[in-house]
């Protein structure tokens, strides 16, 4: 799926590099625990925890927190599928919590041990992916927008047709080189559902991208952000996280979700069938939905927050950044991708293939 | 020790750790793949191996024969240029004098010390809009334009109002370069390797006996370094036609080669039997290649014994 393209370098990642490295190496104790010891195996992305969290999660409740570091949901997905090695949290995406939840991976969550759940902004209290959120709870969320160069453009790009449907931008424009979300947003952009499985509005898409093809530069390959620093592209459809690490090395380069909504991406916590810890794992979940916990994560590694009360915490940079949240407006029509089954998976990759080969 | 042809246990003590190897880590997961392109999907993560030739029809669909096509023509023309060029290089090392030889050789490897990734994020760097090839333009642009200001002729702006850079990227012309880029030692090498073995008095002998440097080339040189060229041809060829990461990040909009389409069926389509099927199509033309390397050369045999 194209979440696994998803780029989670941050500018702290190069330092975490190493250390994610070695902590691979480790191995978990596979333990079944009557009473509860006071540990947790949390296995999360890199970089992507507040600087103090588990220090300060010791400190408040005297559990030590053992990080493990994966680098996709593939990774993560592949870890579990044969078994839990040892987690008590995990921190998938949401297509994958849809996955998992279908493959009965994830263990489900005891809402009156996190009372903290009423921190989060009513829009994430329910997921299409994850029904009455028994199963996971949101952690950050992003969107893929429209990454620009402010002095290339007449404009905000405030519409997926200057990327579909248009030549104003002719020859500076890359587009995701991911088959599900090109076709996924010219669903949006025709008005359709992201996750429209009708074959014949898929087709409209696949001729309205062919045709907008002489002015499209290139499918980039995850690396849309670099195109776009590099000045080989002024307009380019990339996640929102990779927009925010070269608009802090060019001020020149904006980002915008276009009225017609776009993809929203959510990271979510989640206890794994099999933990070894659960009480702890409800305790730490609880933990980081607290709205001092939760700012100072955010704050940390910058990706948008799900927890309103965590608001008050943070900065005004933060929150009116619009590359990490977008006017409320676009993000209420703004869709996560579900996953739709093998044959919609196989007409996506056909339409994909027809659309470079035509 | 001198019965170790004859003795048993010696033998298969030299016999079958490289044999087991060989089973386990390269014969047994092919077979594998081999049986995935005959098996159908079940659900999410299960293949059935159940004898379909479902696969290699659908590979046979006009679209998938049109990429094969376009694979092939990418490949053939990588090959072509960097036979062209690496052929030059080749004698330039043989007849290079013997002390430079093995600077010129490790020169011709030394790119294989560096990741292909990193060597085709350089060559971004120095190809792109904003690189290394465009500045300097840029700079001959600007001196150019001061030295016909300065003569007196910068009102007619001979060359253009302002510079435009050179777009090389994106596009299929980028990816035949980089394909060449990267393949061109594999090309030099053989040729090497046949050029320098070749009895240098052949060559006097033809120049003596009145041809001239092109007849020699044509009629000596070439015929001698053949079994060279057909390696060179070969070993640049195949992998040429399975590469994916130099399409994905030199080319545009429909750069797309075979092997790209065959990485998605592993990735994001998670469609295993198919990309198999594709895998082995490619794999047969392989075969293919060798098979006709290996009577090419039993025919060279037979000729020299003759």
């Amino acid at each position: 799926m194209n979440r696994t393209m998803r780029k989670r370098l941050s500018r702290r990642s190069l330092l975490a590099g190493a250390g994610a490295a070695a902590a691979g190496l480790t191995i978990v104790p596979r333990l079944g625990w009557s009473a509860e010891e006071a540990k947790l195996n949390f296995y999360n992305w890199d970089t992507y925890i507040g600087e103090t969290t588990l220090d300060d999660f010791k400190a408040a409740s005297g559990i030590e927190v053992k990080m493990d570091l994966f680098a996709d949901n593939d990774e993560l997905f592949a870890k579990l599928k044969e078994g839990n090695p040892g987690y008590d949290v995990i921190v998938p995406t949401n297509d994958y919590v849809e996955r998992m939840i279908t493959a009965g991976m994830l263990e489900p969550l005891d809402h009156s041990k996190i009372p903290n759940i009423a921190n989060i902004t009513p829009v994430f209290r329910d997921a299409a992916f994850d029904p009455g959120r028994r199963h996971s709870l949101p952690y950050m969320w992003g969107t893929i927008g429209i990454g620009y160069r402010k002095s290339r453009v007449s404009a905000t790009p405030d519409s997926w047709k200057h990327l579909y449907e248009s030549d104003e931008y002719s020859g500076r424009i890359a587009m995701l080189g991911d088959g599900s979300t090109i076709v996924g947003i010219g669903l949006k952009y025709l008005g359709y559902s992201y996750n429209e499985t009708d074959p014949a509005r898929i087709k409209e898409v696949e001729e309205l991208v062919i045709r907008q093809k002489p002015h499209i530069k290139a499918f980039a390959e995850d690396n849309g952000q670099d195109l776009l620093i590099s000045g080989e592209v002024d307009l380019t459809m990339e996640w929102n996280g990779d927009i925010l690490q070269v608009m802090a090395e060019d001020d020149d380069i904006g980002y915008s979700v276009p009225k017609e909504g776009g993809l929203l991406w959510e990271d979510t916590l989640a206890i794994p069938k099999g933990a070894p810890h659960p009480e702890n794992a409800h305790r730490f979940i609880d933990f980081i939905l607290d709205a001092e916990v939760g700012a100072a994560i955010a704050d940390f590694i910058y990706y948008a927050t799900p927890n309103e009360a965590a608001k008050q915490h943070l900065s005004a940079e933060y929150l009116d950044n619009p590359a990490i949240f977008p006017p409320p407006s676009v993000v209420e029509i703004s869709e996560t991708d579900k996953y739709l089954g093998e044959e919609h998976q196989r007409l996506i990759d056909e339409t994909w293939t027809r659309i470079q080969a035509g | 020790m001198e019965g170790w042809r004859t003795n048993r246990r010696v033998f298969w003590t030299f016999f079958t750790p490289p044999t087991a190897w060989l089973v386990l880590f390269f014969l047994a997961p092919l077979a594998l793949v081999w049986g995935f392109s005959f098996g159908e999907k079940r659900g999410l993560v299960e293949i059935a191996i159940n004898g379909t030739l479902e696969n290699y029809v659908r590979a046979l669909d006009p679209l998938y024969l049109r990429i094969f096509a376009k694979s092939f023509w990418f490949a053939a023309l990588t090959t072509l240029i960097c036979l062209a060029v690496g052929f030059p290089v080749a004698i330039a090392i043989t007849f290079a004098p013997s002390r430079w030889k093995p600077i010129l050789l490790l020169l011709t490897i030394l790119p294989f010390w560096t990741n292909l990734l990193i060597r085709t994020y350089a060559l971004i760097a120095v190809l792109r809009t904003r690189g290394y090839v465009n500045f300097t333009a840029e700079w001959v642009w600007e001196k150019t334009n001061a030295a016909l200001g300065w003569v007196g002729l910068g009102d007619l702006q001979l060359v253009g109002e302002r510079f435009e850079p050179f777009q090389m990227l994106y596009n299929n012309t980028a990816v035949v370069f980089g394909l060449v880029y990267v393949h061109l030692p594999f090309m030099v090498l053989p040729l090497y390797a046949a050029l320098d073995r070749l009895d240098r008095s052949y060559l006097e002998a033809s120049l003596d006996l009145g041809a001239g440097q092109i007849r020699t080339f044509a009629s000596v040189v070439v015929p001698l370094a053949l079994p060279g060229i057909v390696s060179g041809v070969i070993i640049t060829f195949i992998p040429a036609l399975g590469s994916f990461l130099t399409p994905d990040l030199l080319g545009g909009t429909d750069s797309q080669m075979i092997a790209n389409v065959i990485e998605r069926q592993f990735k994001s389509a998670n469609d295993w039997p198919f990309g198999a099927a594709l895998s082995f199509i490619l794999m047969y033309v392989t075969f293919f290649a060798l098979a006709l390397r290996a009577v090419t050369s039993r025919g060279r045999s037979a000729m020299e014994a003759a």
